[in-house]
């Protein structure tokens, strides 16, 4: 985490001095903000979910999904996040008694890169903690799936108008005041909605009071500025596909482009202004084809 | 049939059915109703009133297959005994009488009125309905007459649900099912081939327990027995869900029990309730026996082939699961290869008419240079 910082300290400092511009202060990592406190949000302990795949049936019941069918057309059986499949429960398995169920699904970010990297807002953050999509406003470019350090949204290549495709966190559900789909349908408990300051507090408490059951660590909490899914796991979070914790650090990808989103105006300014400087300088002496 | 208060114990008796069994039988109805256990006892009192209500079987263009399936109890059960001896006033192919003396019994049950009418068979439509007359009339004049006075109308079989075989291509009579006909009185859905007696008794214990029929789906089928798909508890499920089908008859996947789907089981889409009730007094199912549902309780079955996959609509996840860890397809050496000199030979082509091209000097840029 340290390195990353200071790397990428290092870095904006390089690049902002390299631009001639003057570095300012960068933003800071504070990963917990009180404010997402209220968000809400889902606790998945993968030790207590045993693989039924309920949420998986439940969610493209909710979202009316065609299911990713199998090479004999029989199952819908999902490698992984598609357009069609916003979860899916994924194996973990080294021997036949170490292994553990994950289940993926958009982490619904605090500070959301792929927002960020959307150009024309179609992803965009609600209060309430959703992060939604605005296919109206699409243009297909992508780079949200560039941007997100899950890999979850997922394109429709398939289509002709293709659209961007994600977990929306059952909002229409949540504005209703029911919970979403797959915590509705998970029959032992091992998904849980609810604030996301109390879901922390439970969650700590969890690794507190088994400490043998559980990875010392909470993710979510603070993996790129906090995430709306928080995870619990008996087995190290990359063995379950998902980012190293020290990887992917604790500052949101946003925060981290922002200082070269910023020197993007002034680099248009100024390279606007040397270039022009240049060629009026070099074509000083010269006569215009006209006079000619 | 009009009998005396208290001599139900007597009939039961004289039939070998012990009063032990009857109860046994009522908490059975109970149970295929989907009723609570408790009910037994209502079920119980009910069909021991003196006030029954009587059945008129009529038989249209059928095989007798569901009569049959009624009759098809290998010892006198209470369903027989209820259905048969108490209730059941005309059936054309079990009643004593004949004739003359047949079609009055029916005349006087119909007279009477407050019936339940059976109906098994479709009726044809054709040059007015020539194709089936029983004492000179058709199937279409005897429904309208015994229905006018029914309470409700119950058809049992595919035939007279949807048509069944009848209707099948190039269905030569104009066949049409009950439900096509009569529009005035309630009609249920009994479809099977043929009807399972379980759950014909069942209807009507309900309709003695309770005065009314029990609720049905869109297609007039009553929810207890056609609710859930034969998929849903088939016994064989858990080998659909692994992916451990019969690919062939007497293949090893047959022999252990594994899922009929692509021998062409209709268990996916068909409604009924064969994996629970089962036939024969619960002896046995087709599934259960080695062969594929033929979708028998369902529109149109008789038109799909048997030995075909059916088509799913409802798509459920497999037993196994994706890894966390994503496969990245591996690269063939010999594509690469191959790849690798198409590259090249481009590449060198392309290097090769360029140099050509720049070493020639363009007419027109000299033209201008001169200029």
């Amino acid at each position: 985490m340290t390195v990353d910082r200071r790397d990428f300290l290092k870095m904006s400092g390089a690049g902002l001095g390299g631009l001639a511009l003057s570095s300012f202060e960068s933003s800071n990592g504070a990963s917990h903000s009180p404010e997402a406190d209220e968000d809400h949000s889902v606790l998945y302990d993968a030790t207590i979910c045993v693989g039924c795949k309920a949420c998986q049936v439940a969610c493209k019941r909710r979202s009316n999904l065609p299911p990713d069918l199998d090479s004999e057309g029989i199952f819908d059986a999902p490698k992984g996040l598609t357009a069609d499949s916003w979860t899916v429960i994924e194996l973990y398995q080294e021997d036949p008694v170490t292994y553990s169920f994950v289940k993926k699904q958009c982490m619904h970010c605090i500070d959301p890169a792929c927002a960020s990297g959307c150009i024309v807002s179609a992803l965009y953050k609600t209060e309430d903690g959703p992060v939604l999509y605005d296919g109206d406003k699409c243009i297909g470019c992508r780079w949200c799936m560039t941007a997100c350090p899950f890999q979850v949204p997922k394109y429709q290549w398939d289509k002709t108008v293709p659209f961007v495709q994600k977990c929306d966190f059952c909002s229409d559900r949540q504005d209703e005041g029911l919970d979403t789909a797959c915590v509705a349908a998970c029959p032992t408990g091992a998904l849980l909605s609810g604030k996301r300051g109390e879901l922390l507090e439970v969650a700590e408490n969890r690794i507190k009071d088994f400490p043998d059951r559980y990875v010392n660590h909470l993710y979510g909490k603070d993996e790129v500025g906090g995430t709306s899914w928080l995870y619990l796991a008996g087995v190290a979070f990359d063995k379950l596909g998902l980012p190293k914790p020290d990887k992917i650090g604790t500052i949101s990808p946003a925060k981290l482009t922002w200082p070269y989103m910023m020197a993007v105006p002034g680099i248009v300014v100024f390279m606007t202004g040397l270039c022009t400087g240049l060629y009026y300088y070099f074509r000083r002496g010269e006569k215009t084809g006209e006079e000619a | 049939m009009p009998f005396k208060a208290g001599s139900f114990t007597e009939v039961l008796t004289q039939h070998g059915v012990a009063r032990r069994d009857f109860l046994k039988f009522c908490g059975v109805m109970a149970g295929t109703l989907a009723l609570p256990h408790d009910l037994q006892t209502q079920i119980a009192s009910a069909l021991e009133a003196p006030a029954r209500t009587p059945v008129i079987w009529l038989e249209m263009q059928d095989c007798a297959g569901c009569s049959e399936s009624f009759l098809r109890a290998s010892r006198p059960s209470a369903a027989g005994v209820i259905l048969d001896v108490l209730s059941v006033d005309y059936h054309e192919t079990i009643m004593a009488p004949s004739g003359h003396q047949a079609e009055k019994s029916l005349n006087d049950a119909i007279a009477a009125g407050g019936y339940l009418l059976v109906v098994e068979g479709s009726i044809p439509t054709k040059d007015n309905g020539v194709y089936c007359c029983v004492a000179g009339k058709t199937a279409l004049q005897s429904l309208e007459e015994a229905s006018a006075n029914a309470i409700a109308v119950v058809a049992v079989g595919n035939c007279a649900a949807f048509g069944g075989i009848p209707k099948a291509n190039p269905n030569p009579t104009d066949a049409v099912s009950v439900m096509d006909l009569v529009t005035d009185k309630p009609v249920l859905n009994l479809p099977g081939c043929p009807v399972n007696v379980v759950n014909l008794t069942a209807t009507v214990v309900h309709f003695l327990t309770f005065g009314a029929l029990p609720d049905m789906d869109g297609l007039h089928r009553p929810l207890f027995a056609y609710g859930a798909r034969i998929h849903d508890n088939c016994e064989r499920r858990g080998h659909f869900n692994a992916g451990e089908f019969v690919k062939e008859w007497g293949d090893d996947g047959h022999r252990h029990g594994w899922c009929l789907y692509q021998m062409g089981c209709k268990g996916p889409v068909t409604y009924h309730n064969c994996p629970t009730v089962r036939w024969n007094e619960g002896v046995s199912w087709p599934v259960a026996a080695g062969h594929p549902c033929i979708g028998c309780s369902e529109p149109g079955f008789w038109e799909r082939p048997t030995y075909v996959p059916v088509e799913l609509h409802e798509f459920t996840p497999p037993a196994t699961y994706p890894d966390v860890v994503k496969e990245m397809p591996a690269i063939d050496p010999t594509n690469a290869a191959v790849t690798g000199v198409v590259a090249g030979l481009v590449a060198g082509a392309a290097g090769a008419v360029a140099i050509q091209q720049l070493g020639k000097k363009d007419p027109e840029d000299e033209e201008i240079v001169e200029d």
